[in-house]
């Protein structure tokens, strides 16, 4: 046996051999060896920027659940302030001096001659029944406000549930489907691997923005449009039919590399059928390469979202994103409103470069071998 | 030589005959109806008929896939859907402006890169070393289009060194007047990621032995540098750089959209948003061979940097 105890699948019970299993009492005196999960978490621990980053991306993903349930920013779209209310730091504006400037136009008492004069006492009284709320807007904002006054911090944290969903939801799917082909081609080889390696090649021979625009192309205006109708599917969807070939070509070479072992050869032999060798021994043993990937392209996609966002081929309309705020601020910058361009790029940049030196961190906890 | 060149070019036809399916079943069973987008909002029904005939979307599916088979093979693509301009066309003038883009960026990036990447492998593990990877760390997480806004606001709008945006008809008032803040831009933006690939490249080859015996003899570090590793890394530079050529082609979209470069990005971009599929589609064919042969012509140059090389 050349497995590791302790990872999943790859030992053999011990009960091979009639009659010589182990007894309990005797493998509860053998010290535990640790799994490698535990060896990977007590490496992580010692990482301390690798600490840091978690922290800081769990606290992004406890805000992004608490935005997703609607118990912070739900109410971004209400216009609270006034229009560009700048950031508190800065204080108000000086207000403009209009009002003093219509206080000096007089009032002339043109009752005998209007013609309208009979009406003004019944008009008044039906606009008195129609109640109207007064809404208070504030001057001044935490993070300012945009152009119809919305708070600019309600929407970066709304935005941050959004772009981090799509991210991770696009990440998720592009690695499923990347392991599964992966699997596929590198454990059977032959005829299946021929014909995923010609789905690859065809996938690679289209540069990945293009293949991105032609299936945006395709979500605009084809029968899937009305399928997926408003929300975060069609992005989603795009970015991880486009993003699984990396993972694909890594999970292939693994498989090619692990389908001889001699672990799988002995599942084999107790009787594991193909699918239960493919997913229920190869997989845990290549599951850090997953895992890493995965976490790589969660951090690219997010990117890719905000780009897709900006040029509006990204999330609808009625939905904000990082993108979405980076194109309502190119505008905004121009007439010296600069506070959203800050928020949006500021949230954007923890949470990517939180993430990103996670991704590193889990890759030297999780092999050790690469440093 | 010539029977690997014949081989790969027979390689390509599964692939290409691939990307021309992909597309064909794309647009046919997941795009909108082109009868509907051409016809627009208040055709009727007669009209939306009759279109479909012209198009020959009446006709069984294998046989409207053989008129895109016969499209490919003639490169003729007809007209775009919008502007009734011919595709070729739109392509052979678009072309122009993307390179006038692209290729000074394409070149100041590379140069801008190597010595970057040299630069940092050559005081490896020092303070130096460690800021600058942990500045392109962050400058990457920063989106590139925060960049193009700022910059463009910076140094067009608030310092008018440059406009905004335009472009003119001759290449050389292109060249100086129009293209310096795009290039210098997306230069830049590249700068903090391809110091990092390629100081990764540069110390993967000063770890081997070659290197070892070199300080041994007694050869100057910089020798070593500028002669031996940079002549042993050309194979990962050349394939990265490889793997980024076809993307010259359509351009930095974002770029020409940005600063209005009539390119070939910017009119695939529009072609999206119009649902002009005859641009779309040819663009991707068009791209898609031309990643194959940058392919092939990368694997001939590997030969070219090292010897050793094989041809199989």
């Amino acid at each position: 046996m050349s497995a590791v105890p302790g990872i999943a699948g790859a030992v053999v019970p011990p009960t091979g051999i009639e009659g010589v299993s182990v007894p309990d009492s005797l493998s509860m005196q053998l010290p535990r060896s640790p799994g490698i999960w535990a060896q990977a978490w007590a490496r992580l621990r010692r990482d301390r920027v690798g600490m840091v980053s978690l922290v800081v991306v769990a606290l992004f993903l406890v805000l992004v659940l608490l935005a997703q349930f609607g118990v912070v920013a739900s109410g971004w779209q209400k216009e609270v302030g006034v229009p560009f209310a700048p950031p508190t730091l800065m204080g108000a504006d000086a207000k403009e001096k209009i009002q003093e400037k219509e206080a000096t136009i007089p009032n002339v008492d043109l009752s005998d001659i209007d013609p309208l004069t009979p009406y003004y006492a019944q008009w008044a009284k039906r606009a008195g029944e129609i109640k109207t709320v007064v809404q208070v807007r504030q001057d001044t904002l935490p993070f300012g406000g945009d152009r119809i006054g919305r708070d600019v911090l309600a929407k970066a944290i709304k935005g941050a549930q959004v772009s981090i969903l799509v991210g991770i939801f696009a990440a998720v799917v592009a690695t499923l489907i990347g392991t599964v082909l992966g699997a596929l081609g590198g454990y059977f080889g032959g005829k299946v691997d021929d014909f995923l390696e010609w789905i690859y090649n065809v996938f690679t021979a289209v540069p990945y923005i293009l293949l991105i625009f032609a299936l945006a192309a395709v979500f605009k205006s084809g029968p899937l449009a009305k399928v997926f109708e408003g929300g975060i599917a069609p992005v989603v969807i795009i970015l991880g039919v486009v993003g699984w070939t990396s993972i694909y070509r890594l999970v292939r070479a693994e498989y090619i590399k692990h389908r001889s072992r001699e672990y799988v050869r002995a599942a084999e032999a107790i009787g594991a059928g193909h699918l239960a060798r493919m997913f229920g021994h190869i997989l845990p043993n290549i599951s850090h390469v997953v895992l890493v990937q995965l976490s790589l392209h969660v951090v690219a996609f997010i990117k890719a979202e905000v780009i897709l966002s900006f040029l509006g081929m990204g999330v609808p309309i009625d939905m904000v994103s990082w993108g979405t705020m980076l194109n309502e601020a190119q505008t905004e910058l121009v007439l010296g409103k600069w506070w959203q361009l800050v928020a949006a790029t500021a949230f954007m940049a923890v949470f990517v470069t939180a993430f990103a030196l996670l991704t590193d961190a889990l890759r030297d906890a999780m092999d050790p071998k690469l440093r | 030589m010539l029977s690997f060149i014949a081989r790969r070019v027979l390689q390509m036809i599964p692939t290409l005959a691939g990307v021309i399916l992909l597309i064909f079943f794309l647009f046919k069973y997941f795009g909108g109806d082109p009868a509907e987008i051409l016809g627009g909002l208040q055709a009727s029904t007669a009209q939306i008929e009759s279109i479909r005939k012209q198009l020959g979307l009446d006709r069984p599916v294998l046989e409207q896939l053989w008129i895109f088979v016969k499209q490919v093979v003639t490169l003729d693509w007809g007209q775009s859907w919008a502007t009734k301009e011919s595709v070729n066309h739109i392509f052979s003038s678009r072309l122009p402006a993307t390179l006038t883009i692209m290729f000074p960026i394409m070149i100041l990036e590379l140069v801008l890169a190597i010595a970057c990447g040299m630069a940092v492998a050559y005081v490896r593990g020092s303070l130096t070393d460690r800021a600058v990877m942990v500045i392109s760390t962050v400058a990457l997480s920063i989106s590139f289009l925060v960049y193009v806004i700022l910059g463009q606001y910076l140094f067009a709008f608030r310092l008018g060194w440059f406009p905004v945006q335009g472009w003119s008809n001759s290449v050389w008032t292109n060249l100086a007047v129009y293209a310096p803040l795009p290039v210098g831009l997306a230069v830049l933006v590249s700068l903090a990621p391809n110091t990092r690939l390629y100081r990764s490249f540069f110390l993967d080859e000063i770890g081997h032995d070659y290197v070892r015996t070199a300080r041994a003899k007694g050869v100057p570090e910089r020798t070593i540098l500028f002669k031996h590793v940079l002549r042993n890394s050309m194979i990962p530079i050349l394939t990265n750089v490889a793997t980024q050529l076809p993307g010259v082609f359509i351009g930095s979209f974002l770029i020409e959209v940005f600063f209005s470069v009539p390119g070939l990005g910017r009119e695939v971009f529009l072609a999206v948003g119009r649902s002009d599929y005859p641009v779309i589609q040819a663009v991707t064919i068009y791209l898609a061979v031309l990643t194959m042969a940058i392919n092939l012509v990368t694997d001939l140059l590997y030969k070219l940097v090292d010897p050793r090389v094989v041809f199989k």
